[in-house]
C-alpha cells in the first residue's frame, strides 16, 4: 500500500507492506535512522516522534495509521539555519547523554512535555519520562537539560 | 603541556554529542548494505532439550527465503572462552562445546537452532515457523545448588554441572588456618547472600551484518561490540578460521555495552559465515525479546561469608563460599568473573589478614553469565559491605567507627592484600569523611524524626569500597590463565598541516572517548580541540586494540595514547631544533610551540609537523643509520602493557524511605566520593558516576532476571524486567558526587578509572539503608533486590 504523510516539513510518500510500523517507515523507506528502536514492548520510548506535536512512540504506530500526519523527527529539530533546537543544546550543556540511543526520544518526548507545560516541576518532568529509558546517565542530568530549557523560556 | 582550556581537567562539552542529538550517529543497525539480507534465529523454546530432527525444506521453499542454515551445515569451531581457570585440583576448567548454531542438543531458551536468512525480515520470521523442530524435551538444570547436588546434567562434559571449583587462599595453613582464626576469634558473624542475576540492557539490542567480498576474499563484520579487534581475533581464529589480514570488524557507534556487548556471540560468527555462503552480506538485528534470552546475563551468586573479629574489633579472619552461574556455557569472560575479579578483591579497603575463598562455578540451563558492569568487584563489594554493617549490628558498634578501625592506613601503601593484589595508592579516610559530611551524616536522626511524622521510615546505609580497574596486566592475568594480553595500543598521526589524528583500540560507546581522549592530546601538543580527531572501532583503520571493559580505556588505552604522544613531542623537538639551529635540549616544547630557551626563537608546532612531511630542511638519517638522524613524517604507536591494576575506592551514602503499609522504598539521597585518580573531564566523571549508580540502584531494589523451574525467562522484556527510570532515582537536590584524588602511581596520566564505581559502590548503600529503616521493627535481612513486596513481607514476618 502507499502512505503519504509530512515529516519534517517535507511531502514523503513510500510504498510499504500494511503490518509496517511508522519507526521502520522512517527508518528504512525515508532512511531516517535518528529514530531508534529499543524495544518490542512500547517501553524504552527510544522511537519516540511527534505526531502532530504530539509526542508518539512510533514503533506502537502503523505507518498507514500515520496517512497525512505531520510528523516530527530528531532530523527535523534544528533550525532551518542549522542550529540546535534548545533542549538539543541543553542536553549539550548538561552532559544529558552518553551513548546517544535513548537521546532522539528523549528529546522528542521532552519536546512534547514543554509544549503542554511550559514549566514543569522535577517531579512532573520525571514523570513524564516514564516512557523513556536510559541505561547511561541516571536521567539526572536529562531532568536538569529539560529544566534548563523550561527556565529559560 | 598547555593552558588552552581544553586539557586536562577541564569540563569540555563532548565533541560526539552532536551527532548523536542530531540523529546523525551510525549505529550497526543504521547500516544497510548492498544487496543485503535479513537474518532470523529461530530459538529455543526449551531450556534443555535433545534435537532429533529439523525439518527446514518448507523453510527453504517459502517465499522470499534466499538460505536456511542449521548446526549441521555450519562446520566450525565452537564460541571461544577467553579465560582458563585451574581449579583447587590442579585440572582445567570444563569447556563444553559451544556450536554457534546447535547441534544435537538446546541448553537454554533462546539457544540458535536455525537461521532464516530472506529478502526481508518479514518473510525470513514467516519461514522460520514453518521449520519443524523435533524436540525430546528435558528436565532443565535452574537451581545452582541442586545442580551441583547430583543428577541430570547440562553437558556430559562436566559432571556434577561443574565447570570448576576453585580457591583462593594464601593462608599457609591453607582454608583450615582460616577455619582456625575464625575459631579462635572473640567474635564472628556470617551471612548468606544471594546477588540477583541482572539483564545488562544496553539500549541498542545487538546487531551484526556480515558482508563478504568475493572480488577480494575479505569478511566484514559490522557489529555492536565494545572491543572490534578481540571480535576478530576470537572469530578468525577459532569460530570460522578467518586470517586477520581478511577479515575487518567494524564497530560503529555502539549504544550501550556495560559488558555485555564485549563477548564474541554466535549470530556474529553466523551472519558472517552466512554471507560467504549465499555471496551477499547477511543483516541481523535483535528484538529485545531475543536480547533478553541472548545477551549474556551478570551476577547470579549465592554465597556464605563469614568475618571473624578480635576483641578490639579488628577483622581477623574472612571465608567465603560462592556458587557462581555460569549459564548453559562458558562466554568470553565469564570464567574469570568470579576468581580473578571477585576472589581477588574480598580484602577490599580493609586489614583482614586472613582470607579464604572458594568458588564453585557452575552450568545451568540458563543464558551465559559473564561481566556485566563492575564484573566480581559489585558480587565481592556487595557481600564485605553487608557483613561489615552486620558485624556491627551484631556487636551494637559504631558502623562507620568499625570501618575506620579496620581500614589500610593512607601511609601503607603500596598495600599486599592477602588476596593476590598490591593496591598503589588510596586514601579512605578522606574519602569516607567527606560523604558523612556532605551527606549530613550527623544530621540523620533529625530527618529520620520528620519521616516517622509522615508514617516513613528512614534508613542511611554506607558503603566503602573498593574496586580494580585498567584490566589488566598481561603478565598478571597470563599467571592467571587469560588467553590473551590486556594491553593497548594507540597511533597518534600528525597531518602536514598540524591537526591529528588518534587511532585508539578503546572504544567508546557512551563514555565520551572522542572528548577525553582528545583532551589528552590538547594537553600534550597544546593544540585546540577541532585540530584533533579521535577514531576507534574498525579493525582496516586501528592498527591493534584490547577495546573497552573493566574501566580500562583511560588507564590503559589513554595510557597508550599518552605515550605514543610523547614519542611525538621528541621527535618534534628534534625537527624544531634542526629547524632553529639549535641544539635540541635546549629547545623547550608548551602550549603549541617549540621555543629555545633564552632566546625568542620559536616554531608552531603546524611549522614543524608540515617541515616532517616536507623534509626540505630535515635532520635526514645517513645512509647508515647513525642513530642521530630522522625519518620523514610525524607518526608514533604506543603498545602499553600497564604493571598493575589500578585500584579506586570511595564512599557511598545512601538515604532512603519506606513505606511499610506498602513495602516501597524510595531513594530520598545518594551521596558519593569517589577516589578515581586524575580526572580528566570532571563532567564526564559525573556522568559517569550518576550511570553507575543508577544501574546500582537498579540491582538493589529493581532488577531481577528470574527463572522458573522449566527455565523460562519471567522478567523476559521491559514490560516484566524493572529498569530504573527517571522517578526512581533520588530528585536533582539529593544526589551528590564528588571525588577525591590520590594519583596512580603506575600509569604517567595517574588515572583510575571511573565506569563501575556507580556499580560496586551503591548496592550494598542502598540496602545498608533499606536495612536501617527496617531495623526498628526487628528485620535484620532482606536481599536484592528489595521490591517492595519483599519489604513488605519481611516487616510482616518481623512482626509476628
Amino acid at each position: 500500500m502507499r502512505v503519504q504523510m509530512t515529516v519534517n516539513g517535507k511531502a514523503v510518500s513510500g510504498e510499504v507492506a500494511p503490518e509496517t510500523l511508522l519507526a521502520q517507515f522512517l527508518r528504512e523507506n525515508l532512511r531516517l535512522t535518528g529514530t531508534h528502536i529499543g524495544c518490542d514492548t512500547s517501553q524504552c520510548g527510544a522511537c519516540v516522534v511527534l505526531c502532530g506535536g504530539k509526542s508518539v512512540k512510533s514503533c506502537t504506530m502503523l505507518a498507514a495509521q500515520a496517512e497525512g500526519a505531520d510528523i516530527t523527527t530528531i532530523e527535523g529539530m534544528e533550525s532551518p539555519g542549522g542550529e540546535l533546537h534548545p533542549l538539543q543544546e541543553a542536553f549539550r550543556q548538561n552532559h544529558g547523554l552518553q551513548c546517544g540511543f535513548c537521546t532522539p526520544g528523549m528529546v522528542m518526548s521532552a519536546a512534547d512535555l514543554l509544549r503542554q507545560n511550559p514549566s514543569p516541576s522535577e517531579e512532573e518532568i520525571r514523570h513524564w519520562l516514564e516512557g523513556n529509558i536510559c541505561r547511561c546517565t541516571g536521567y539526572h542530568n536529562i531532568v536538569k537539560a529539560v529544566q534548563a530549557v523550561a527556565a529559560a523560556k | 603541556m598547555s593552558d588552552n582550556g581544553h586539557g586536562i581537567g577541564a569540563p569540555v562539552k563532548r565533541v560526539e554529542d552532536f551527532r548523536f542529538l542530531t540523529g546523525r550517529g551510525t549505529y550497526t543497525d543504521d547500516i544497510n548494505r548492498p544487496n543485503q539480507t535479513c537474518a532470523f534465529f529461530l530459538r529455543s523454546p526449551h531450556a534443555r532439550a535433545q534435537i532429533k530432527s529439523i525439518d527446514a525444506a518448507k523453510a527453504k521453499s517459502a517465499p522470499g527465503v534466499v538460505a536456511v542454515f542449521t548446526g549441521g551445515d555450519m562446520q566450525c569451531g565452537g564460541i571461544p572462552c577467553g579465560w582458563q581457570v585451574t581449579d583447587k585440583n590442579g585440572e582445567p576448567m570444563k569447556e563444553p562445546p559451544h556450536p554457534p548454531l546447535a547441534k544435537d542438543k538446546v541448553s537454554h531458551v533462546g539457544d540458535q537452532v536455525a537461521v532464516v536468512i530472506a529478502e526481508s525480515l518479514s518473510a525470513a520470521k514467516d519461514a522460520a515457523e514453518l521449520i519443524a523442530v523435533d524436540y525430546e524435551v528435558q528436565t532443565p538444570v535452574v537451581d545452582m545448588e541442586k545442580a551441583i547436588a547430583g543428577g541430570d546434567v547440562v553437558h556430559e562434559e562436566a559432571p556434577g554441572n561443574l565447570c570448576y571449583d576453585w580457591e583462593l587462599c594464601t593462608a599457609e595453613g591453607g582454608a583450615k588456618e582460616v577455619d582456625d582464626a575464625i575459631a579462635n576469634s572473640a567474635h564472628s558473624v556470617s551471612l548468606r547472600i544471594v546477588n540477583n542475576r541482572l539483564a545488562p540492557n544496553a539500549m541498542e539490542p545487538r546487531a551484526a551484518i556480515g558482508d563478504y567480498d568475493l572480488a577480494s576474499g575479505e569478511y566484514t563484520l559490522y557489529t555492536t561490540s565494545q572491543n572490534p579487534h578481540v571480535i576478530r581475533l576470537l572469530m578468525g581464529a577459532f569460530v570460522l578460521g578467518i586470517p586477520e589480514h581478511k577479515l575487518r570488524v567494524v564497530a560503529p557507534d555502539v549504544g550501550g555495552g556495560f559488558g555485555s556487548k564485549i563477548f564474541h556471540y554466535a549470530e556474529e560468527a553466523v551472519v558472517t559465515w552466512a554471507s560467504a555462503q549465499i555471496k551477499r552480506p547477511v543483516k541481523w538485528t535483535a528484538e529485545r525479546s531475543e536480547s533478553f534470552v541472548s545477551d549474556a546475563h551478570g551476577r547470579d551468586h549465592i554465597t556464605d561469608v563469614t568475618l571473624a573479629l578480635d576483641a578490639e574489633h579488628k577483622f581477623t579472619a574472612l571465608k567465603v563460599q560462592t556458587l557462581a552461574n555460569m549459564g548453559a556455557y562458558l562466554s568470553t569472560f565469564a570464567s574469570c568473573v568470579p576468581t580473578y575479579l571477585y576472589a581477588t578483591l574480598l580484602a577490599g579497603v580493609y586489614t583482614t589478614p586472613k582470607i579464604c575463598a572458594g568458588v564453585k562455578a557452575v552450568f545451568t540451563n540458563t543464558v551465559p553469565v559473564d561481566a556485566y558492569r563492575g564484573a566480581g568487584r559489585p558480587e565481592a563489594t556487595f557481600l564485605l559491605e553487608r557483613i561489615v554493617e552486620q558485624a556491627a549490628r551484631k556487636l551494637g558498634v559504631d558502623r562507620v567507627e568499625l570501618r575506620r578501625k579496620n581500614f589500610i592506613a593512607p601511609d601503607a601503601f603500596p598495600y599486599q592484600t592477602p588476596v593476590a593484589l598490591q593496591y598503589d595508592s588510596g586514601d579512605y579516610h578522606s574519602s569516607l569523611e567527606k560523604a558523612l559530611a556532605m551527606s549530613d551524616w550527623e544530621g540523620f536522626a533529625a530527618r529520620k524524626k520528620e519521616s516517622a511524622a509522615n508514617g516513613k521510615l528512614r534508613g542511611i546505609g554506607i558503603s566503602t569500597y573498593i574496586e580494580a580497574c585498567g584490566i589488566a596486566p598481561s603478565a598478571v592475568v597470563g599467571s592467571l590463565g587469560a588467553r590473551a594480553g590486556l594491553f593497548e595500543a594507540a597511533t597518534v598521526r600528525v597531518h602536514p598541516t598540524g591537526s591529528v589524528t588518534v587511532f585508539t583500540g578503546s572504544h567508546s560507546h557512551g563514555q565520551g572517548h572522542e572528548t577525553t581522549f582528545a583532551q589528552i592530546v590538547a594537553e600534550k601538543l597544546g593544540l585546540p580541540m577541532e585540530n584533533i580527531s579521535i577514531v576507534h572501532g574498525d579493525t582496516a583503520k586501528v592498527p591493534f586494540g584490547m577495546g573497552t571493559y573493566g574501566s580500562r580505556s583511560l588507564a590503559v588505552g589513554g595510557e597508550a595514547i599518552s605515550r605514543a604522544l610523547n614519542k611525538i613531542a621528541e621527535k618534534a623537538r628534534k625537527i624544531a631544533a634542526h629547524l632553529m639551529e639549535a641544539d635540541a635540549a635546549d629547545v623547550v616544547f608548551a602550549n603549541g610551540e617549540f621555543a629555545v630557551k633564552g632566546t625568542d626563537k620559536k616554531k608552531a608546532f603546524a611549522e614543524v609537523s608540515l617541515a616532517a612531511y616536507v623534509p626540505h630542511n630535515f635532520p635526514h638519517k645517513s645512509a647508515h643509520d647513525d642513530g642521530e638522524g630522522l625519518e620523514p613524517g610525524l607518526e608514533e604507536q604506543a603498545f602499553y602493557d600497564p604493571l598493575n591494576f589500578t585500584y579506586p575506592a570511595g564512599c557511598h551514602i545512601c538515604e532512603v524511605e519506606v513505606e511499610p503499609e506498602t513495602g516501597a522504598v524510595t531513594v530520598a539521597a545518594l551521596t558519593t566520593v569517589d577516589d578515581v585518580g586524575r580526572v580528566i573531564n570532571p563532567m564526564i566523571v559525573e556522568g559517569q558516576v550518576h550511570g553507575g549508580l543508577a544501574q546500582g540502584v537498579g540491582q538493589a531494589l529493581l532488577e531481577r532476571a528470574f527463572y522458573d523451574d522449566n527455565g523460562q525467562l519471567l522478567s523476559g522484556s521491559m514490560m516484566d524486567y524493572t529498569l530504573p527510570r527517571a522517578k526512581d532515582m533520588p530528585p536533582l537536590s539529593g544526589l551528590q558526587t564528588a571525588t577525591t584524588e590520590t594519583l596512580c602511581a603506575h600509569n604517567s596520566l595517574g588515572v583510575k578509572g571511573v565506569g563501575e564505581t556507580g556499580t560496586i559502590g551503591s548496592p550494598p548503600a542502598v540496602i545498608n539503608a533499606v536495612l536501617d529503616a527496617l531495623a526498628e521493627r526487628g528485620v535484620t535481612d532482606i536481599q536484592m533486590p528489595a521490591t517492595p513486596f519483599r519489604v513488605w513481607s519481611a516487616l510482616q514476618e518481623a512482626g509476628k
